[in-house]
């Protein structure tokens, strides 16, 4: 049976734990939220990058194999695993997130409370190997070796007829349309490497998941290469990009970067719901942006957060992430990017910059619980304001996510017929 | 159709209308291009144009693509642009005109980015002083907001620019904006405009034939905002091109060669900035090599209504240090 390659595939699923803020957190964001998603972390000073890929890929192990292109020769030694934990929890740190505010009682002194829940990401790659046949279709393999529980092949290939004939030969299904990229990344000088799973190390490894591949290389190309993963066509696809850099926020250079909408007060019931919540939001954001833009969805120094989706990672955690210059005491900051993309909107493969921004910046709703208020004179101007507000926050969710503004009024339980006749304005008594 | 513009009452310099006027007339002078609205287009001052198609742009920019700069920093950036060209002016002992001021203040308000209010009045400092500054046989060599970008960009890691953010939806109005521009520029220097275009598009194009990508690829680099204002409002400069014609199509060639090597070889961003600010400095040796008469923003209308009026005092100043 022919293995399948699969490029940039991956699933997005929700936050990982939440921790507290100022009191308790909410609800976490879960489960699947965006299928066909990838998650990619580059991590890049200077021209030197560490590149890691997830990948929650469903099918058999057997299956799996993916064909990376790289910019650089790669020799071994520059290709590792890593945990799979590292980006969850990147993952649940800059996730957007969900903030709740109590209002204090009007008619006893204040005392306001924030807490908040995250909604999460994830995702990755694939492909595998062969030998003699090679070198006359102008495919050379630099190396083949054994990482964790990857068989990699690392190859530099001259044209892509000969790329594509080695990987059908050697067993390869490969997406129609793939071989014109290849063969256009291959005049770019690029050059790959090839994937598969050694099911015998993964059963002595006592893995059954996929753990995220790394590969550091040393160029000045910063750019991600998204377009082998437009060939397969099926659909619109997800990616999470986290970059890591020493002093700013990174944007694409060829493609808007645009802010996810962020600091809008929205009703309570998102609570409960803060996962559709998101993806609703995402996805009209996307429409209106005629799925041409890039997503900001975080931006901060990795030091701190406030408020704290999940604790920042620690020392550890970014060296394994591949963080080379924590010896240096430069500064690490992370920018989160999302983009749901296909071949009509997005022609060529990312191409970023690190900016000297370092505002931070954090996709962040906010809830506000009401008070039960009392009765006092200020109560009835309270619930005033609590009613106006509940309306905006119904017409911020309704504008946020394209959801139907009377639907969101009927989840609230907003109605004329509840407020107070003794609260009621003496015009509103008229009709 | 017989021409008749010297019968007309001529309007000084000052009355030119109103921008609307302006902005209309070049549309209509691009679809129906007859030889008297041809003179008509060649009668306003370019420079007004360009005041108010990046007026335009930067509102734009500003409400519809949340551009990274606050109508605040924008003001601040102008006001700091026309002030330094005040000051220059009074020690330098010249007339004070502000339009081009204005230009090098509104395209800093556009492509400059930084998180320090600081860097930004240095920006718009360094414009326009270093017209007064680094000058070649009383010619200057940097184009103002080039020239002062990359020289921020040298030195500090706290500015940038984004040349994505104009994204491509917004391409077309931006290229009707700016062809508007080359009508009322007709009487200036849009051979280099036209130049550049061509060697850039051939260059982009040919490296994606050449590597085999689908040209969807070339033509979303081409369909960029930035682009279009470095080509229309920025390296159309008439005061830092060449003087001669030949020389203006080779400085364009050597423009965007560089900036194609800059992207597209050693893969770094705004190519085209470092490339303009790289070859200004060899348009002295292109003058010498290919010499023709200096560019004077006043001369093109003080030859037009020659026949009918004597030229405007504004217009006909002997040391014009304003440029865009």
């Amino acid at each position: 049976m022919p293995k399948r390659i699969f490029i940039l595939i991956l699933t997005f699923f929700a936050a990982a734990q939440a921790h507290a803020f100022c009191g308790f957190y909410v609800a976490k964001g879960d489960t699947k939220l965006f299928n066909r998603a990838s998650q990619v972390v580059i991590v890049r000073d200077q021209d030197r990058t560490v590149m890691t890929m997830a990948n929650d890929f469903q099918g058999s192990a057997r299956d799996f194999a993916v064909v990376i292109p790289v910019p650089t020769k790669i020799e071994r030694g520059q290709i590792h695993v890593a945990e799979k934990a590292l980006i969850d929890h990147l993952d649940a740190y800059s996730s957007p997130r969900l903030v709740e505010y109590f209002d204090p009682d009007p008619c006893s002194p204040p005392m306001p409370m924030a807490q908040m829940a995250p909604a999460g990401v994830s995702e990755s790659i694939s492909v595998r190997d062969s030998a003699s046949r090679a070198k006359s279709l102008g495919v050379t393999i630099e190396a083949k070796y054994t990482v964790g529980e990857y068989d990699i092949l690392i190859l530099s290939a001259k044209q892509s007829g000969g790329l594509e004939t080695w990987l059908v030969e050697n067993g390869y299904t490969m997406p129609k349309g793939a071989a014109s990229v290849l063969g256009s990344y291959i005049r770019q000088n690029m050059h790959f490497f090839v994937a598969k799973v050694n099911i015998g190390e993964q059963a002595r490894l006592g893995f059954n998941y996929l753990r995220p591949l790394q590969v550091a290389y040393e160029s000045p190309k910063f750019m991600l290469p998204i377009r082998l993963g437009t060939v397969n066509a099926n659909g619109a696809q997800e990616l999470f990009v986290y970059v890591i850099t020493t002093h700013g926020r990174v944007e694409t250079t060829n493609y808007r970067t645009v802010k996810l909408p962020s600091d809008v007060d929205v009703p309570l019931f998102v609570r409960k719901d803060f996962a559709p919540f998101y993806k609703a939001l995402f996805s009209e954001q996307v429409k209106r942006q005629d799925m041409s833009a890039v997503f900001l969805e975080y931006a901060w120094d990795m030091g701190w957060c406030d408020p704290c989706a999940s604790e920042p990672l620690s020392r550890d955690e970014l060296k394994k992430l591949g963080v080379f210059w924590l010896d240096a005491n430069a500064g690490v900051f992370l920018t989160r990017l999302h983009v749901r993309y296909d071949r009509a909107h997005f022609p060529e493969d990312l191409v970023f910059q690190q900016t000297g921004d370092q505002r931070q910046f954090q996709a962040r709703y906010v809830l506000h619980h009401p008070a039960k208020a009392g009765e006092c004179k200020a109560a009835i101007a309270y619930r005033r304001e609590v009613r106006e507000r509940q309306e905006h926050e119904a017409q911020n969710v309704a504008e946020l996510t394209g959801w139907n503004v009377d639907e969101m009024r009927r989840k609230m339980h907003i109605d004329s017929a509840s407020v107070n006749p003794a609260e009621k304005k003496w015009w509103e008594k008229i009709w | 159709m017989k021409d008749r513009p010297f019968r007309m009452k001529e309007p000084s310099l000052s009355q030119k209308g109103s921008l609307l006027r302006v902005l209309c007339a070049s549309v209509v002078g691009f679809l129906f291009n007859t030889p008297r609205i041809q003179w008509r287009m060649k009668r306003f001052d370019p420079r007004l144009y360009q005041i108010g198609a990046l007026t335009l742009l930067l509102i734009y920019g500003i409400f519809a693509l949340n551009f990274e700069v606050t109508p605040f920093r924008a003001v601040l950036l102008l006001g700091t642009a026309i002030a330094t060209q005040a000051i220059c002016s009074r020690i330098k002992g010249v007339a004070f005109d502000p339009r081009s001021a204005a230009i090098s203040g509104l395209s800093l308000a556009l492509l400059l980015r930084s998180d320090s209010i600081w860097l930004l009045i240095a920006g718009a400092v360094i414009a326009v002083g270093s017209k007064f500054v680094i000058r070649v046989k009383d010619k200057h060599i940097f184009n103002p907001t080039n020239g002062a970008i990359v020289a921020l960009m040298l030195l500090s890691n706290r500015v940038w620019v984004s040349p994505g953010q104009w994204g491509n939806v917004a391409f077309f109005g931006f290229l009707i904006t700016c062809i508007g521009g080359l009508v009322v520029n007709r009487a200036s220097r849009s051979d280099v405009t036209y130049a550049f275009i061509i060697f850039w598009s051939a260059l982009v194009i040919g490296r994606s034939l050449w590597v085999g990508e689908p040209l969807t690829i070339p033509i979303h680099r081409l369909e960029n905002g930035a682009l279009l204002l470095f080509t229309f409002f920025m390296i159309s400069d008439p005061k830092t091109t060449p003087d001669s014609r030949a020389g203006r199509i080779l400085f364009a060639a050597i423009v965007a060669f560089g900036g194609w090597y800059i992207n597209y070889r050693l893969f770094r961003t705004n190519g085209i900035l470092w490339s303009l600010a790289g070859t200004a400095v060899i348009v002295p040796l292109i003058d010498l090599v290919l010499p023709a008469a200096r560019y004077s923003w006043g001369r093109e209308v003080s030859r037009l209504r020659g026949l009918a009026v004597p030229p405007h005092p504004e217009t006909a100043q002997p040391r014009d240090l304003a440029t865009a």
